[in-house]
């Protein structure tokens, strides 16, 4: 006697990120509820969504080597590829999908490549900083690992709202620039809030003796903020986009050297 | 080096000038650059049509006091030296131009 078989249902969640909500599906409801768990946050109540992709686990037949990051443009699709994943995003049909292994890992760096090209069109970009709160103000902490992101999150005081202490993600909005909250961490593996606020001033960090503020002005500013942007995609417009915000960017927010000993004092001297 | 080579900035760049400097990016490597007050003035003149040469003798040795000889080696190192990078490209022959080039935004 023949038997109806329903189909697998498959599970979803929305993840949204700076306003940007992203609907991400897969057949296997133990990955969804650690994709709910991982942005826990961040995860979007609505049923709409304005990207969608379609996640397939695979067992085995991508390897978890070391194998170069790719994000290339063809055919009208973003291409993304690294050892342990394999993605496809295009912007016409606000549809992609991703195939990897059952991790969160690999999902979190689609993610952040997404965004990269998403905010890019709107003049943002994603930057090594950490970034906090304060006031209703938001400053970024900006440097490469080591200089001291991690640092200046953990010695923030109790009133400021940490963002991020690795990535920070910048919008742009009616010639405003704005921080928002990721669940993108670093060394302090603790998501951050997730909150909005406009930029103050973006500090580079470095470590010294005394604690010290120097304004930085042209060249020597972009050139500052552009060595720690994330430049995901090896292609001319994205890169033209991402330039350009820079210059905008230290035209509007004022950007400044932080050389710190790391403890508390410095946060009184930030803000 | 390409003897009496012309010039033309590639496409996989982003070039900005500021103050008397020019910041360039390549788009395949995102590595950053910047170019002096001297190397600006050739960044901004080469158009695949001009041969060096003549860019250094008109731009280059009209504005600053140096010898042909001398600026013109120069030139020449600096333009290699980006060509390798990605930014330049050097031919014997003019190099036709896309219609739209990336030049240096104001």
């Amino acid at each position: 006697m023949a038997t109806l078989t329903a189909p697998a249902e498959r599970s979803e969640a929305i993840v949204e990120i700076g306003g940007l909500p992203i609907r991400l599906r897969s057949d296997d409801p133990s990955f969804v509820r650690l994709i709910q768990m991982r942005y826990a946050g961040y995860i979007s109540t609505s049923v709409e969504a304005s990207f969608d992709f379609e996640i397939e686990l695979v067992p085995h037949g991508i390897d978890a080597g070391d194998q170069d990051l790719s994000v290339r443009w063809d055919s009208g699709r973003w291409l993304m590829e690294r050892g342990d994943f394999r993605a496809e995003f295009n912007p016409s049909t606000a549809r992609g999908r991703i195939e990897q292994t059952c991790n969160p890992y690999s999902l979190d760096s689609v993610l952040r490549i997404v965004h990269t090209l998403l905010l890019a069109r709107g003049g943002g970009f994603l930057v090594h900083a950490s970034s906090a709160i304060r006031n209703g103000r938001a400053f970024l902490f900006s440097g490469v690992s080591g200089a001291g992101k991690t640092t200046m999150a953990r010695l923030a005081p109790p009133d400021a709202a940490l963002l991020t202490d690795e990535i920070s993600y910048v919008t742009r909005s009616e010639d405003r620039y704005f921080a928002v909250g990721t669940p993108f961490f670093g060394e302090l593996a603790r998501a951050g809030e997730n909150l909005r606020a406009p930029i103050e001033c973006v500090y580079l960090l470095a470590k010294g003796l005394e604690n010290k503020i120097e304004p930085i002005v042209g060249a020597e500013a972009v050139r500052g903020l552009l060595g720690n942007i994330l430049f995901f995609a090896r292609d001319a417009e994205f890169v033209k986009l991402v330039f350009d915000a820079a210059f905008d960017f230290v035209s509007r927010v004022p950007v400044r050297r932080l050389t710190f000993v790391p403890d508390t004092r410095i946060w009184e001297l930030v803000i | 080096m390409i003897e009496k080579p012309y010039v033309a900035r590639s496409t996989a760049i982003a070039a900005r000038g500021l103050g008397d400097e020019t910041m360039v990016m390549s788009a395949t490597s995102s590595t950053l650059f910047t170019l002096d007050e001297v190397a600006t003035v050739i960044w901004n003149a080469v158009d695949g049509a001009t041969p060096l040469e003549e860019i250094v003798t008109k731009r280059v040795c009209a504005q600053y006091e140096i010898t042909p000889e001398v600026a013109l080696q120069d030139a020449e190192l600096l333009v290699e030296q980006l060509a390798e990078h990605g930014l330049l490209l050097l031919s014997e022959k003019p190099i036709p131009q896309p219609s739209i080039s990336p030049k240096v935004s104001p």
